[in-house]
């Protein structure tokens, strides 16, 4: 690791995630040092054996019970949900680990939504639940059960495209445009929490605490959530203006 | 990520059994500290149950001005909730200051209150030494790139900071939060939910794990004239504070009738300072006497190696958040 840590963490994360053991978890208590866990079926059928060595040899069973506890609670865990997704109930069968953003990439065919850094840090994941906007990669699918979700791909009414999206190609939203199902994502939601007179820090930094103008300024805040690393910003500012001058026309 | 069980509560006395029951077991708001954490082995829940469906999401305001806060209530919610917007303008400042839209369209009033802390050392499962991970492996951050960490409050067990806005703001406001566990509910003072690492770094607040935070209680407030929250970060949005200043005050004419102040980003918990109060309370609303009060605030500051500009930096924060609580900028 760099003696300059970039304070930002999304930085230290795109640069750390590959390093992160696969597999393993540290004990909750720490008693025992050399008591990292490998969590699988092997480890779920080897302690499960472990239980009924211990109770043949008269080992402690409580020691033998509590390790095939553990082994137990992190045996595979499944569950079948149904998600309605652009207005379409979706059946599927989810390992319970599985984020919303997989879901929808992996099983659901809906590769729209972008995976950048899987941490909530670059808002490329960026969906809308309930009309709410949020960030995919940390939402269980599970969690989503039961909401509206939408994603980039039911913004459009057939061929006739959303507001933003004709706003993001006007101004040139983008360059390689990996971010931009985030960026539109987050925008129709920006235009909507505007419209209801939501504020932003730049509000209260301004004194504008009552149906704030949306200067370029306040969209850079409410956007501050997507980034985008070929730093397209100057037409994502211009296309939000643009969408929001046409959401009040 | 470890596999975990999940279960979804419709109601608070289910999902109290249910963690209880099963050891490692947690509550899941929001998820946005939770689940990335998991993602990172740092948690490892044996089971999540769900507690999105309890129905906490409302927010009242009793005759005398008591205002309570359900703990399901969404950070952006709660900071565009006319009655907080109006009365609590701190709080909606502070809250709108932390993470982004996204974020805080999920994260929970009763999560954030949780929200572990961002110390690269304590988030990166390749260092063993974190006595919060792991009590008894010692602290890397004591030795390493220790820029973000804490100045006030800290051990020789842990230097790590507590990374919310929120409990700035809740910290200034003097708030309650109501929890409810197998045995029935309390009341904890924000002042006493977070504690300070000591040698058990790994205690973070007075919640047992299968206590349920079920509400915060705030007491009328003086501060609607004057307050200001103050956020110092590297970039001017979407990062986590160096320091954060919670100031609120009661002005009589010019005179400081009562004051609240407290600090973010330099200590493990909601940093309240009695003595900087001390010193603004019947003293005149100048710069003088905000100098005086910040001197008090970071008087007992030990920085570390990378961290010494946060002493100076926390000082001018205060005074500047004074000043401009005192002008009343958001009135």
């Amino acid at each position: 690791m760099s003696t300059l840590l970039p304070e930002t963490s999304s930085e230290s994360d795109l640069q750390n995630k590959d390093n992160q053991p696969r597999g393993q978890a540290p004990c909750e208590v720490s008693s025992d040092p050399s008591c990292d866990l490998d969590f699988s079926r092997r480890t779920f059928v080897k302690a499960a054996g472990i239980l009924s060595a211990g109770v043949a040899s008269g080992l402690p069973r409580v020691a033998a019970a509590e390790k095939a506890r553990v082994a137990a609670a992190t045996a595979p865990q499944t569950i079948s949900l149904s998600l309605k997704i652009n207005g379409k109930q979706r059946a599927l069968t989810v390992d319970t680990r599985t984020t919303l953003l997989d879901a929808l990439r992996e099983y659901l065919n809906l590769t729209g939504s972008k995976k950048g850094c899987d941490h909530g840090q670059c808002g490329a994941c960026t969906v809308l639940i309930d009309g709410r906007r949020v960030n995919s990669c940390l939402t269980l699918a599970a969690v989503a059960q039961g909401a509206e979700i939408t994603t980039i791909e039911g913004l459009a009414h057939g061929d006739q495209l959303h507001p933003v999206q004709e706003a993001f190609l006007e101004h040139d939203g983008f360059q390689c445009g990996y971010c931009t199902p985030g960026q539109i994502c987050s925008a129709v939601a920006l235009l909507e929490e505007h419209r209801r007179g939501d504020l932003s820090q730049v509000s209260f930094q301004t004194g504008q605490t009552t149906s704030p103008q949306l200067s370029d300024n306040e969209i850079r805040e409410r956007m501050s959530g997507n980034i985008c690393r070929c730093a397209a910003y100057p037409n994502i500012v211009a296309a939000v203006r643009a969408a929001a001058q046409g959401a009040r026309s | 990520m470890n596999p975990f069980h999940y279960q979804r509560a419709a109601a608070p006395e289910e999902a109290i059994r249910a963690v209880s029951a099963t050891r490692g077991a947690k509550f899941l708001g929001g998820g946005t500290n939770l689940v990335d954490l998991m993602k990172y082995n740092v948690e490892h829940p044996t089971a999540l149950v769900d507690v999105n469906h309890l129905g906490f999401t409302q927010v009242t305001v009793a005759p005398d001005g008591t205002t309570t806060i359900g703990a399901g209530v969404r950070n952006s919610d709660l900071a565009n909730h006319q009655l907080i917007r109006t009365t609590y303008p701190l709080l909606s400042q502070a809250l709108l200051s932390g993470a982004s839209a996204q974020l805080r369209n999920m994260a929970t009033t009763g999560g954030n209150l949780l929200q572990r802390t961002r110390c690269y050392y304590f988030n990166d499962t390749a260092y063993t030494e974190c006595n919060k991970r792991t009590p008894g492996s010692g602290c890397a951050a004591l030795q390493g790139f220790n820029r973000i960490h804490a100045i006030l409050g800290a051990s020789e067990s842990c230097i790590a900071t507590n990374p919310s806005d929120m409990s700035v703001a809740l910290a200034a406001l003097n708030a309650t939060i109501h929890v409810q566990g197998v045995k029935g509910q309390r009341s904890i003072a924000l002042r006493d939910f977070h504690l300070l690492p000591g040698t058990t770094p790994n205690i973070e607040t007075t919640l047992k794990p299968d206590e349920l935070i079920i509400s915060v209680e705030l007491p009328p407030s003086k501060f609607v004239k004057h307050s200001y929250y103050l956020k110092v970060r590297d970039r001017q949005s979407y990062a986590f504070a160096l320091v954060s200043v919670a100031a609120g005050l009661e002005l009589d004419g010019t005179t400081v009738r009562s004051a609240a102040l407290a600090l973010g980003g330099v200590a493990p918990k909601p940093w309240r300072s009695a003595e900087a109060e001390q010193a603004l309370i019947d003293a005149p609303a100048t710069a003088d006497t905000f100098r005086k009060a910040a001197d008090l605030a970071v008087a007992g500051a030990k920085p570390q190696r990378y961290n010494a500009f946060k002493v100076e930096l926390a000082k001018t924060s205060i005074v500047r958040a004074l000043t401009l609580a005192a002008q009343g900028v958001q009135a």
